[in-house]
C-alpha cells in the first residue's frame, strides 16, 4: 500500500517510493538522498502544525506537508 | 566497477608571481568556514561577488609548490543550480563566467553524513577538477567516522582527516594540496550514462560555447568527460516552464536552445545513478552511525510546543534588548565623542566655512556611519554564534507557518524583529537566507518596523500635539508599534502578490536541521569582524556621502536675502547674553529657510499641504533623510529654539503648540500630529537604509523601488488620516 509523506503517523519508519511535483523540486530532494527505497521517518510536527521534521540517511530536515505529500511511500513492508 | 574516463591533461606551467588557486567546497555545516580560517589565519578577507550578494571568502596559504589563494564557496548539496546565487558554487568551481578555475578543489567530506558529502566530490570529480579531500567532523563521528584510506582508495583521491579546532592534519592536508597540483587532470565518472542520455550529452557537448569547454576552462589539452559534465549540468538545470525558470546567468541564448530543445525525462538518471554508486560503496566503509541523542534531546525542549516557544521568546528578547538597550550607552558614546570632537576642532581652527564643513559634515558623517557599529556587530556576534550551533534552522522550522502565510521565508523573523532596533543591521541579517527573492522581499518590508530612530519624533509629537492623558498618549505610542507591525506584514503579502520577481513561487522550503554543536568563538568573531567591516567599507561610504551632501544641502548658500536684517549688527547691540542666544537661533533659521533645503521644504509644500503640513516641517521631513531623529533638531532650529533641542526640549513643544498658520489658526491641531506620524512610520526618510538596501540588493533599483513605494504610501495613507479625520469634524 502507500499514500503520501504527509499522512504518515509520527516516529514510522517508511521507505520513499517515488516523488512527484514539478521537476526542481523533485531532484532537490533526490539529490538530498530522498531517492526511491531509502528510509524515511517523521519525526516530529512543527507546534503550529507545519512543517514536519523528517529523519533521512541519519540527516533531518525541515519540509513542509505540502511538500511532504509529493513524496509516496510505501506503508507495508 | 569505476568507468574512469581518463584524459590527463598535464598542468599548466605557471607564471612567475602568479598564486595557486584553491578552492574549499562542501555541504553547509560540515565544519568548512573552521577548516577555512584555520588554514588561513588572519588573512581571510570577506567581500561579495561581483553583482551579488554571495560572500567571497579569500585568504592565503602557503604551499611548498609556492604562494597559494584559498577560496572558500558557498556552502552546497549540490552543483545543480537554478538560481544566480546557486550558480556561483558551479562557476567558481568550474571556472566560467570569468572566473579562473581553481587549480585544485579541497572538497569537506563530512564523517557523520559521509554519502552525502561524497555526492558532491563525485559531481566535481565528474567536472575534471584535481580533488582532494577533507575529512571533517572526525571526532564527532567516533567510532563511526570511516577509516580515510580506504575513503581515498574508493573515491579515487586523497582523503586527510582534520580536526580544524585543534589543526591536526592539516600539514598532511597542506601536502596533499601540493601533490596534487602537479597530477594531471583527469575526469572521473563513476557511472555510464545510459545511450540515451549519452545522446543528449554529445548533442550539448558539440554546442558548448567555447569558454565553456574544458580546453579553454582549464587551459590545457580536451577533457571530454569533462565537457560531458558541463553539458549535463546545462540539460539539468536549465529550465525555461513558466513555473520554474531558472534564474541563471551568461548563458549564450542559442545554447540555451540547444539544451531546452532535449528532452529532460533524463535528467534524474544522474542523480540517481550517483546515490545507487553511493548506496553500493559507502556502507562498506561506514558501518556504525553516529550518534544524535543529544541533538534529539536538545530538541525535544528547544521544539517544544510550549517550552520551545518560550525558549525561542527570551533569546529573541536577549537579542532584541542587546540592539535596542545595550548597544544605546556604546551609540550615546560614539554620538558624544564626535560631538566633542567637532567642538574640539571648532576651538582650535576657528570659525570659517570650512570649519563647518570639516565638523558638520565630515566629522558629523563619520559619526553617522560609526553609530551603526555597535549594533551591528553585536547583531553578527549573535547572529554568527545561533546560526553556527544550529539554532537558527530552528527558528525558521518554528516560525515557518507564520511567516509563510505572508509570503516570507521562515527566517525573516528575525530581520524583522531587529526592524524594532535599526532598519541597517535588520537588513544586513537576511544574508541568513539563501535565495535572494527572500531576502529582497524582507528587506523591502523591514523599513516599515517602527525603529529606533523614529521614536524621538513620535515623543515629540505625542507630547506636543496629541492632547490626553500620560495613558492615551502611552497608548498611542504602543498603537504606532502595531500599526507597523499590520503594514509590514501586508506589505510583504501585497508586493510578493504583485511585484514580478518577488512573486511567491512554489519554492520548496527543505532545509537542513543540523546537529547541535558547540560555536567556535573564533570563527565567531572572524566573520563578525569580516562582516562588519565590509559594511563600514561599502555601505558606510554611502552614507558618509550621503551626509556631506545634506550638510551642503541645509548649509548653502550662505548669504541671506537683502530684506533680512543685519543680524551681526544687532547681536553686536543686543543688551544682554539671552537676547543675543535669541538673535542667533533667528539668525540660524533665517539660513536655514534660505538654504536649498529650505528651499525644497516650501517647494514641496504643495505636495504635502493636503497631508496638514507645511513648509517648515518639509524642512524637517528633508533633514530627517540624514537619519529620522534629526527631524526634531531640524524643527528646533526652524523655529529658534536652538539646534540642540530634543525630543524633551519644552521650549520646541512650546513652539509647535503655539504655532500659528498665516491665517492665524493653529498650524499644528492633534489631526496634523496623528497625519505626521503615519507619514514618518510608511515613509523611506532614511539614506542609510537606503545605501544598505543597494550594497544588499547590488544594485540601485530595489533602493528607489522601496523609497518609490514607501513614499507613495506614506503620502496616500498620511492623505486619508488627514482629509477624512477634517470630514469628520477633527481638527
Amino acid at each position: 500500500m502507500t499514500s503520501s509523506l504527509a499522512e504518515i503517523p509520527l516516529g514510522r519508519s517508511v521507505k520513499v517510493r517515488s516523488i512527484a511535483g514539478p521537476r526542481a523540486f523533485r531532484r532537490r530532494l533526490l539529490e538530498m538522498g530522498l531517492v526511491p527505497g531509502v528510509a524515511v521517518r517523521v519525526v516530529t510536527i512543527a507546534p503550529l502544525g507545519d512543517p514536519l521534521r523528517i529523519e533521512i540517511r541519519h540527516g533531518q530536515w525541515s519540509i513542509r506537508k505540502a511538500e511532504a505529500a509529493q513524496i509516496a511511500v510505501e506503508t507495508t513492508p | 566497477m569505476t568507468d574512469d574516463c581518463c584524459d590527463p591533461v598535464a598542468p599548466a606551467p605557471r607564471a612567475a608571481g602568479t598564486r595557486w588557486s584553491i578552492a574549499l567546497a562542501g555541504n553547509p555545516n560540515v565544519g568548512k568556514t573552521t577548516l577555512f580560517n584555520a588554514l588561513t589565519g588572519l588573512s581571510a578577507k570577506v567581500s561579495n561577488y561581483p553583482g551579488i550578494t554571495v560572500e567571497r571568502r579569500t585568504g592565503a596559504l602557503t604551499l611548498p609548490a609556492g604562494a597559494a589563494e584559498l577560496h572558500d564557496l558557498p556552502g552546497t548539496y549540490s552543483l545543480n543550480a537554478r538560481s544566480a546565487e546557486e550558480q556561483i558554487t558551479f562557476d567558481a568551481l568550474a571556472g566560467l563566467a570569468g572566473q579562473q578555475a581553481p587549480d585544485v578543489v579541497v572538497v569537506c567530506l563530512d564523517a557523520t553524513q559521509l554519502a552525502r558529502s561524497v555526492y558532491m566530490l563525485l559531481q566535481c570529480r565528474e567536472l575534471g577538477a584535481r580533488c582532494v579531500g577533507a575529512l571533517t567532523m572526525v571526532d564527532e563521528a567516533g567510532a563511526a567516522a570511516p577509516d580515510a584510506r580506504a575513503l581515498s582508495e574508493l573515491v579515487g583521491c586523497e582523503v586527510v582527516p582534520v580536526t580544524a579546532r585543534t589543526k591536526r592534519g592539516l600539514p598532511e592536508l597542506l601536502a596533499a594540496i601540493d601533490r596534487a597540483v602537479r597530477t594531471e587532470r583527469r575526469a572521473h565518472w563513476m557511472w555510464t550514462p545510459s545511450p540515451a542520455l549519452r545522446v543528449q550529452l554529445d548533442v550539448v557537448r558539440g554546442a558548448l560555447p567555447a569558454s565553456w569547454k574544458a580546453s579553454s576552462r582549464y587551459r590545457g589539452a580536451d577533457l571530454p568527460a569533462g565537457d560531458d559534465a558541463i553539458a549535463l549540468w546545462a540539460l539539468t538545470c536549465f529550465d525555461a516552464s513558466e513555473q520554474e525558470a531558472d534564474e541563471l546567468q551568461g548563458v549564450p541564448p542559442d545554447f540555451r536552445a540547444i539544451v531546452l530543445a532535449q528532452q529532460f525525462a533524463l535528467d534524474d538518471e544522474a542523480v540517481l545513478a550517483r546515490w545507487a554508486w553511493l548506496d553500493r560503496e559507502i556502507p562498506k566503509l561506514a558501518t556504525i552511525h553516529p550518534d544524535r541523542s543529544l541533538t534529539e534531546r536538545i530538541d525535544r525542549v528547544l521544539l517544544h510546543r510550549a517550552a520551545g516557544f518560550a525558549v525561542f521568546a527570551a533569546i529573541m528578547s536577549v537579542l532584541f534588548m542587546s540592539l535596542f538597550a545595550w548597544a544605546a550607552p556604546l551609540i550615546d558614546g560614539i554620538d558624544h565623542l564626535f560631538k566633542a570632537l567637532g567642538a574640539g576642532l571648532r576651538d582650535v581652527i576657528g570659525q570659517s566655512m570650512f570649519t563647518d564643513f570639516l565638523v558638520d559634515g565630515v566629522i558629523a558623517g563619520v559619526g553617522a556611519v560609526l553609530v551603526f557599529l555597535p549594533q551591528i556587530l553585536m547583531l553578527f556576534l549573535f547572529l554568527g554564534f545561533l546560526e553556527d550551533c544550529g539554532y537558527l534552522a530552528r527558528v525558521a522550522y518554528l516560525m515557518d507557518r507564520v511567516m509563510r502565510s505572508m509570503n516570507l521565508h521562515g527566517r525573516a523573523f528575525v530581520p524583522m524583529l531587529f526592524g524594532f532596533a535599526c532598519a541597517v543591521p535588520a537588513i544586513t541579517a537576511t544574508r541568513t537566507m539563501e535565495r535572494r527573492r527572500d531576502r529582497l522581499l524582507t528587506m523591502l518590508v523591514v523599513p516599515l518596523m517602527t525603529c529606533s530612530a523614529r521614536l524621538p519624533v513620535y515623543t515629540l509629537i505625542i507630547a506636543a500635539l496629541i492632547p490626553g492623558s500620560r495613558a492615551t498618549q502611552g497608548l498611542l505610542m504602543v498603537g504606532m508599534y502595531a500599526f507597523s507591525v499590520a503594514t509590514s506584514l501586508v506589505a510583504a503579502w501585497v508586493i510578493s502578490k504583485t511585484v514580478k520577481p518577488l512573486k511567491a513561487k512554489r519554492l520548496p522550503f527543505i532545509i537542513e536541521l543540523p546537529p547541535y554543536r558547540f560555536p567556535r568563538i573564533k570563527d565567531v568573531l572572524r566573520m563578525m569582524w569580516g562582516k562588519s567591516s565590509m559594511f563600514l567599507r561599502e555601505a558606510g561610504t554611502v552614507i558618509l556621502g550621503c551626509s556631506i551632501a545634506l550638510w551642503a544641502l541645509l548649509y548653502f548658500p550662505r548669504d541671506l536675502p537683502k530684506s533680512a536684517p543685519d543680524y551681526a549688527a544687532l547681536i553686536a547691540h543686543a543688551p544682554d547674553d539671552d537676547a543675543k542666544a535669541a538673535l542667533a537661533a533667528r539668525e540660524q533659521a533665517a539660513h536655514l529657510e534660505n538654504s536649498y533645503g529650505g528651499r525644497i521644504g516650501h517647494a514641496i509644500e504643495p505636495a504635502i499641504k493636503p497631508l496638514g503640513f507645511d513648509w517648515k516641517i518639509g524642512v524637517g521631513l528633508v533633514g530627517a533623510f540624514a537619519a529620522r531623529e534629526v527631524f526634531v533638531s531640524t524643527l528646533g532650529i526652524v523655529y529658534a529654539v536652538g539646534n540642540d533641542a530634543d525630543e524633551h526640549s519644552q521650549p520646541l513643544r512650546q513652539a509647535l503648540r503655539t504655532a500659528k498658520t498665516s491665517e492665524g489658526k493653529t498650524a499644528y491641531p492633534p489631526l496634523v500630529g496623528l497625519s505626521l506620524m503615519v507619514f514618518f512610520a510608511l515613509a523611506m526618510q532614511c539614506m542609510s537604509t537606503l545605501a544598505v538596501v543597494r550594497r544588499e540588493s547590488g544594485g540601485i533599483a530595489w533602493p528607489l523601488f522601496l523609497f518609490g513605494y514607501m513614499t507613495v504610501l506614506a503620502w496616500v495613507v498620511s492623505f486619508a488620516v488627514y482629509q477624512g479625520g477634517r470630514l469628520l469634524g477633527f481638527g
